[in-house]
C-alpha cells in the first residue's frame, strides 16, 4: 500500500511539487531563522568572551534599579580614586580604568559617519595593557594625546587610514584627531555596523565629560589567586554605587542586551515562518481535496479490489507524510541558503552581523522537520477522510459524487461557532482582566487562527454571489470567455473558497498592519501639531539618538531665536516601578502647548528645582493633585521629592513626556551626561528659508544635529515606522507567495479536470487567447475574493486592536487598500500564467479523446 | 432457473431497486430472482436501460437492493457493513470493467497482483505464472497501462480479477470498448477461465455474439427477467433480443 502511495505521487509530479512548495517556503523561513540567529548568537558569545579573556574581575557602576536594555540610560560612573585603592589590594596584580560613551565620527566632508541606525561606540584604551582592551589593534599604533583609533570596516568604507585627520563628537563640539591605528572589536570587524573609536583615558574622560571618573575597572589577579577570592577581596572595599563581577560574569552581562535582541529577532522571524506554514496548510488541504475528487474512480477501483476504508485513508496520509517530509528536508537545507542571504542583506543595508560560520543545530533540524511534517499531516486529515467516502460503485458509474461527511450538514454552524470562538478568544486576549503578556499573545494568536479557519469555511456560501459580482465586468465586456470564467469560478464554491482563503490570510495581515500604521501616523501627526507650537525641531540625524545639550545651547545663541525648549528623557524609579521620566528646560513654555487640567502652560517654565508635572491618567492612578509630593529615584541612587505643579491631558496620540516631568536643571544634577531627545525652536518670523539657514549655521559644530520644520519633524519621526512597515510587508509577502502557489495549483488541477471541456470549447471555435483569457479571469476573480474578505477581516482585526490601545484613533488606509486590491489582481494574473498556457496548448482533438 | 447438478454461489430473491422517490422515481429492478451456479458463465442481456448494470451492481454488493435478498457463497450480503463488504470483495468477488480501470502508475504485473497486495497476501508464483501465461501477457508485464493496447489492458484486468480465485467474477460490457476481433479474444479468455479454472462468471453485454459463449443467458426488460436461454447460439440469442425489444 505504501509503495502504491509513492507510485501515485510519482505519477502526479507536478501537483505534488506545487503542493510541496507551500511547505518548503514556510520551513525554509523557520530553518533560516534558526540558522541565522544561532549563528549570530555564537558569534556574539565568542566576541564577548574574547573581550574579557585576560580579565579576572571587573568593577562597574551600579544603577539604583534595574535599567531596561536599550533605554539609552546607563549606570552612572564612579570616582577614579577607586582604581589605586583596588590596585593596592594584596591579591591584585593590575587594575586598569576605562570609560565609554557615544563617539560620533565626522568625515572630512563635515558629515557624521553613520551606517543605518547603528550606534557609534567610543572607548578608552590602555596601550600598556592591550589584552585588557575591548578593541584589538590591527594596524598602526594605540592612540596617544590627540589621537584616535577607528575600526577597520569604517576605515575601509570611508577610505580612512593611519595618519589622516578625523573629527569626533561626543558630549561637546567636534574635536579633530589624528588616526593612529585601526582596530577590531574583539575578533570581528564591527558589530551591527557600529562605528568604533578608541582614545587614551584622559582624552576619553574629557570627551565623555567623565573627568576624574571611570565606568569600569578591569582587574587581573596575582597568579594562584582564585577569581572568587579576588572578587571577595574587592567587594570588601567597594563604595556604594559600584559592583564587582568575574570576567566571565561581565561577559555574560554585556551579552545580555544582544541576547535579548537576538531572541526577539528569532521569534519575530519565526512568526512569519509559522504564518507561511499556516497559509501553506490551506494550500495543501485544498490541493489534496481536489486531487482526491479527481481520483474518485481510481480510489473506487481500489475499493472494488478489496481495499478497506482504512487502507484508502492510510494511502492518502502516507502520501502527504512523504511529501511533507521531502518538502521539510528541502526547506531545512534551503534555510541555510536563506541565512547566508540574510547575512548578506543585513550587510548591504549597513547592519553587519557578526558571522563566524553557520550554526546548524539539532534543534533547528528537529523543529523545522516536525513543523513542516505536522502541518502537512494536519492539512491532510480531512482530505484523507473524504477519500474514505468514495463509494466503490464510483468505479463503474460516471458522475458519482463523494458523499458528504457525517458533519457536512453542520458545516455552516460549525464554521460560525469557530469564528465566534475565534473572536471571543481575541476579545478575551485584548480585554480580559489581569492577563500577562504570554496569555494575551496566546489568546490573540489562537483567536486569529480560529477566525481565519472559520471565515474560510463561512465564505463558501458567499462564493456564488461574489463571483457573480466580481465576474460581471469580465462577463459583460469579455464575451463568452468572461462569462465562462465567472461560472467556472463559481461552480465549485468550496474549492474557490479555500483557494481564496490562503490569500485572504496574507491580505488580512497586511491590511491589519497597514491600518495600525496608518492610524498611528494619523494620531501622531495630530498630536505633534497640537503640542508643538514652535517653528523648528532639532534632532539627531537618525531622528532618535539623543544629542548633546550643547547643541540646543548653540541654537539659542543664533540671531532671531526667541526660545529653545528641550526635552531630556531617561529611566527613573517612581512609585516603586522603573519608568521613563522626562525633563524640560524653561524654554519649552514657548514651544510646547499642553491642555492643562490643573495649572497652566506657565508651569513648563516655572518648574524650578523641585517642581514636576504629570498627565491626567498618572495623577488619577496615584491620587495626585497640585501640591502632592512625588518621589523620583535616579540611576545614581539619589531620590528627590518633587511637588506637582500641573496636571495635563495628553492628546490621543500621546505626548513626548514620561510619567513625571521635572526641570532640566534638577535632572542634570542626577544624570550622567544628560542629552536631549528633541529641542524645539521658536524664531522671529517663523518658518523661513533665512531662519533655517541661521539655525543650520549655529548647529554647524554639531554635525549629528539636524534642523527640521514641524512638517519634516513629523515626517522624520514617522520614517522609522515606515521602515518597520516595509520589513513587515516583505515578510508577509512570503505568505502571499505561498497562497500564489495555492492558486496556481488549483488552476492547474482545474484545467486538468476540464481537459475534455476545454477541448470541446476549442473544437467549437474558442481561440487560444480566449482560452488564456478565461483562465486568467477565473484566477483574478478568485484572488479578488481572497483580497476582499482579507481586507475586510484585516480592518476589523485592526479596529479591535485599536480599541484596546487608547493612544490611537482608527483611520481607514484607503490608499493602501487600493494598492492591495491591485496587488491581488496582479497575483491572480501571475498565478494564471502557467495554467493558462497549459490550457491554451491543449490540442482540441487529443483533449476530446482524453479519458 | 434451478440448475440441478451444481450449487448456486450467487442467489438473488425478489430484488427490486428504485432510484429517487416521488414523481421522479425510477424502478430499475422490479422483482428479480436469479441463481448463478458455480463454474458457469452467465450472461445478462437486455435493451439499454433495462436494469442490467443495476442488477450486476447489486449482485456484487456495490449497490443495495430496495427490497429483496442477495447471498454470495452462502452469505447474505444485503445488510453487510462496509468492512464486511470489503472482506467479501477480497475473498469472493472479482471485477472486469468496461473501461479497464487499471491504475496508471502501476505496471501490468503490479496491477495484476494488486488485489493480493491490498489483502496483504503473498502471490503464489506458480499460480501467477500460469495466470499470466494463460492471458498471454508474458512480454508486456513491466509496461504501464498507457503503453498497452486496449485488448492488452483488458487482459491485465482479467488476470487481476482472477488472481485471488474469487467465487464470482463480474464483467460489465467487457468488450464494450474494444473492436470486435480484440473483443472476441477477451471473450475467449473468459470462457477459458470457466472451462479450465472452473471460474464462475457473470457478464453483462448487449452483443448476441458475446452472449453466445455463455452457458446461460438471462434477458432483462424493464427491470424483470423475461426470458432465459441455455447453450444458445448467436442467431438464437439475436432473435430473442429482437423479440424482446419489439414488445
Ligand atoms: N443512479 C441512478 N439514479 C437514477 N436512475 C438511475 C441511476 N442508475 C440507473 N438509473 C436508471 O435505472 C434504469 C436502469 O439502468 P441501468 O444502468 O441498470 O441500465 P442498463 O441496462 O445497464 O443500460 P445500458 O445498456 O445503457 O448500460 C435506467 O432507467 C436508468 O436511467
Ligand atoms: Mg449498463
Amino acid at each position: 500500500m505504501i509503495r502504491f502511495s509513492l507510485k501515485g505521487m510519482a505519477g502526479r509530479k507536478l501537483r505534488t511539487a506545487l503542493t510541496a512548495l507551500a511547505v518548503i517556503l514556510g520551513v525554509t523561513m523557520v530553518s533560516g531563522t534558526f540558522v541565522l540567529t544561532d549563528s549570530i548568537d555564537r558569534a556574539f558569545d565568542a566576541i564577548f568572551s574574547s573581550v574579557y579573556v585576560g580579565t579576572d574581575a571587573t568593577i562597574t557602576g551600579k544603577s539604583a534599579f534595574e535599567i531596561s536594555n536599550g533605554s539609552g540610560t546607563t549606570a552612572p560612573p564612579f570616582q577614579e580614586s577607586l582604581r589605586p585603592e583596588v590596585a593596592a589590594l594584596p591579591d591584585v596584580a593590575d587594575a586598569i580604568g576605562g570609560v565609554a560613551g557615544d563617539a560620533q565620527l565626522i568625515g572630512r566632508d563635515g558629515k557624521s559617519i553613520v551606517f543605518g541606525g547603528a550606534p557609534n561606540l567610543g572607548f578608552s584604551v590602555d596601550p600598556t595593557r592591550p589584552d585588557f582592551n575591548t578593541l584589538t589593534l590591527e594596524k598602526g599604533a594605540w592612540p596617544g594625546r590627540g589621537e584616535v583609533v577607528v575600526d577597520v570596516s569604517t576605515a575601509s568604507r570611508k577610505k580612512l587610514d593611519v595618519g589622516q585627520e578625523i573629527g569626533v563628537q561626543a558630549e561637546g563640539p567636534v574635536v579633530q584627531f589624528r588616526i593612529s591605528g585601526l582596530v577590531k572589536f574583539g575578533s570581528v570587524d564591527t558589530i551591527g555596523g557600529a562605528t568604533l573609536a578608541g582614545f587614551d583615558l584622559p582624552t576619553a574622560q574629557a570627551l565623555f565629560r567623565k573627568v576624574g571618573k571611570l565606568d569600569q575597572i578591569r582587574v587581573a589577579g596575582k597568579p594562584g589567586v582564585s577569581r572568587a577570592q579576588l572578587v571577595r577581596e574587592i567587594r570588601a572595599i567597594l563604595p556604594p554605587g559600584t559592583q564587582v563581577r568575574t570576567g566571565t560574569e561581565q561577559a555574560a552581562e554585556d551579552a545580555k542586551a544582544t541576547n535579548e535582541f537576538i531572541s526577539f529577532l528569532r521569534y519575530f522571524l519565526l512568526a512569519f515562518g509559522v504564518i507561511a506554514l499556516f497559509v501553506g496548510a490551506f494550500v495543501i488541504f485544498n490541493s489534496l481535496s481536489i486531487t482526491i475528487a479527481q481520483r474518485t474512480r481510481e480510489l473506487a477501483t481500489l475499493r472494488t479490489l478489496g481495499a478497506s476504508r482504512r487502507q484508502v485513508r492510510f494511502s492518502v496520509i502516507v502520501e502527504s507524510l512523504v511529501m511533507g517530509t521531502i518538502a521539510s528536508i528541502l526547506g531545512l537545507f534551503l534555510g541555510l541558503a536563506l541565512a547566508t542571504g540574510l547575512f548578506r542583506l543585513f550587510d548591504a543595508v549597513g547592519f553587519t552581523l557578526p558571522n563566524s560560520g553557520l550554526v546548524f543545530s539539532t534543534r533547528t533540524i528537529v523543529v523545522s522537520l516536525l513543523l513542516g511534517i505536522i502541518v502537512t499531516l494536519i492539512a491532510s486529515i480531512l482530505p484523507a477522510f473524504k477519500a474514505t467516502r468514495v463509494p466503490p460503485i464510483a468505479a463503474v458509474r460516471e458522475g458519482v459524487t463523494i458523499a458528504p461527511g457525517r458533519f457536512a450538514r453542520f458545516r455552516t454552524p460549525i464554521a460560525a461557532v469557530i469564528t465566534i470562538l475565534g473572536f471571543a478568544g481575541l476579545f478575551w486576549g485584548l480585554f480580559g482582566p489581569d492577563l500577562d503578556t504570554t496569555k494575551i499573545l496566546l489568546f490573540m494568536i489562537l483567536g486569529m487562527v480560529l477566525v481565519f479557519i472559520g471565515v474560510a469555511m463561512l465564505s463558501a456560501p458567499l462564493i456564488p454571489g461574489l463571483t457573480g459580482i466580481l465576474g460581471w465586468p469580465g462577463a459583460r465586456f469579455g464575451g463568452a470567455a468572461g462569462a465562462l470564467a465567472r461560472d467556472n469560478a463559481g461552480r465549485n464554491p468550496q474549492r474557490t473558497a479555500s483557494t481564496a482563503a490562503a490569500l485572504m490570510i496574507g491580505l488580512a495581515l497586511v491590511t491589519l498592519v497597514a491600518t495600525l500604521a496608518g492610524s498611528v501616523v494619523q494620531t501622531f501627526t495630530g498630536a505633534v501639531n497640537e503640542i508643538f507650537v514652535g517653528d523648528y525641531a532639532i534632532t539627531a540625524r537618525n531622528n532618535f539618538s539623543p544629542i548633546p545639550t550643547d547643541a540646543a545651547a548653540a541654537a539659542a545663541q543664533a540671531p532671531g531665536v526667541l526660545a529653545v525648549g528641550s526635552v531630556r528623557t531617561g529611566q527613573t524609579l517612581v512609585f516603586g516601578k522603573p519608568d521613563f521620566s522626562t525633563a524640560v528646560d524653561p524654554g519649552v513654555g514657548a514651544v510646547i502647548n499642553l491642555d492643562w487640567v490643573s495649572g497652566s502652560n506657565a508651569v513648563l517654565a516655572e518648574l524650578g528645582k523641585d517642581g514636576a508635572f504629570v498627565d491626567k491618567e498618572f495623577a488619577k492612578k496615584h491620587d495626585l493633585e497640585v501640591g502632592s509630593p512625588v518621589e523620583v529615584t535616579f540611576v545614581n541612587g539619589n531620590t528627590g521629592t518633587f511637588v506637582i505643579k500641573g496636571i495635563f491631558d495628553p492628546p490621543s496620540g500621546g505626548s513626548p513626556f514620561g510619567v513625571v516631568t521635572i526641570s532640566a536643571a534638577a535632572w542634570d544634577a542626577e544624570n550622567p551626561s544628560p542629552k536631549n531627545v528633541y529641542s524645539f525652536v521658536l524664531m522671529r518670523g517663523g518658518e523661513t528659508e533665512a531662519n533655517a539657514a541661521v539655525l543650520g549655521q549655529a548647529l554647524a559644530p554639531f554635525p549629528n544635529a539636524k534642523v527640521a520644520t514641524r512638517e519634516q519633524f513629523v515626517e522624520n519621526q514617522i520614517s522609522g515606522l515606515k521602515s518597520i512597515l516595509n520589513v513587515l510587508y516583505v515578510l508577509l509577502a512570503l505568505s502571499i507567495v505561498v497562497s500564489l502557489f495555492g492558486i496556481i495549483n488549483t488552476l492547474v488541477l482545474s484545467v486538468f479536470e476540464r481537459t475534455r471541456e476545454i477541448g470541446m470549447l476549442r473544437a467549437i471555435g474558442m481561440t487560444r487567447s480566449q482560452t488564456r483569457w478565461m483562465i486568467r479571469h477565473e484566477s483574478v476573480i478568485t484572488s479578488l475574493i481572497g483580497a476582499i474578505i482579507g481586507i475586510i477581516l484585516g480592518v476589523i482585526l485592526a479596529g479591535l486592536l485599536i480599541l484596546k490601545i487608547d493612544l490611537i484613533d482608527f483611520s481607514f488606509p484607503t490608499l493602501q487598500v487600493i494598492v492591495f486590491a491591485v496587488a491581488a489582481v496582479l497575483v491572480g494574473v501571475l498565478a494564471a500564467i502557467f495554467p493558462a498556457r497549459r490550457a491554451a496548448k491543449l490540442n482540441p482533438l487529443e483533449a476530446l479523446h482524453y479519458e | 432457473m434451478e440448475n440441478g447438478d451444481r450449487a448456486a454461489v450467487l442467489v438473488a430473491r425478489d430484488v427490486t431497486r428504485r432510484y429517487g422517490d416521488g414523481d421522479t422515481a425510477v424502478d430499475a429492478l422490479r422483482g428479480v430472482s436469479v441463481d448463478v451456479p458455480a463454474g458457469e458463465l452467465t450472461a445478462v442481456m437486455g435493451p439499454s436501460g433495462s436494469g442490467k448494470s443495476t442488477l450486476m451492481h447489486i449482485l456484487a454488493g456495490l449497490d443495495r437492493p430496495s427490497t429483496g435478498l442477495v447471498t454470495v457463497a452462502g452469505k447474505e450480503i444485503t445488510d453487510l457493513g462496509d468492512s464486511e463488504l470489503t472482506k467479501l470483495r477480497r475473498e469472493h468477488i472479482g471485477f472486469v470493467f468496461q473501461f479497464f480501470n487499471l491504475l496508471p502508475m502501476l505496471n501490468a504485473e503490479e496491477n495484476i497482483v494488486l488485489p493480493l497486495t491490498i489483502a496483504g497476501v503473498k502471490p503464489d508464483r506458480a499460480w501467477l505464472d500460469e495466470l499470466i501465461g494463460s492471458v498471454g501477457l508474458g512480454d508486456r508485464l513491466h509496461h504501464r497501462p498507457s503503453e498497452l493496447s486496449g485488448g492488452q489492458q483488458q487482459r491485465v484486468a482479467i488476470a487481476r480479477a482472477l488472481v485471488s480465485r474469487p467465487s464470482v467474477v463480474f464483467a460489465d460490457e467487457p468488450t464494450g470498448n474494444l473492436d470486435s476481433r480484440t473483443g472476441g479474444e477477451i471473450l475467449e479468455l473468459l470462457r477459458q477461465a470457466v472451462e479450465e479454472m472452473g471460474q464462475t462468471v457473470v457478464m453483462v453485454t448487449h452483443e448476441a455474439r458475446a452472449s453466445a459463449i455463455a452457458d446461460r443467458v438471462l434477458f432483462l426488460a424493464d427491470g424483470i427477467i423475461v426470458r432465459e436461454l441455455s447453450g444458445a447460439s448467436a442467431p438464437e440469442i439475436g432473435a430473442a433480443m429482437e423479440a424482446i425489444s419489439s414488445e
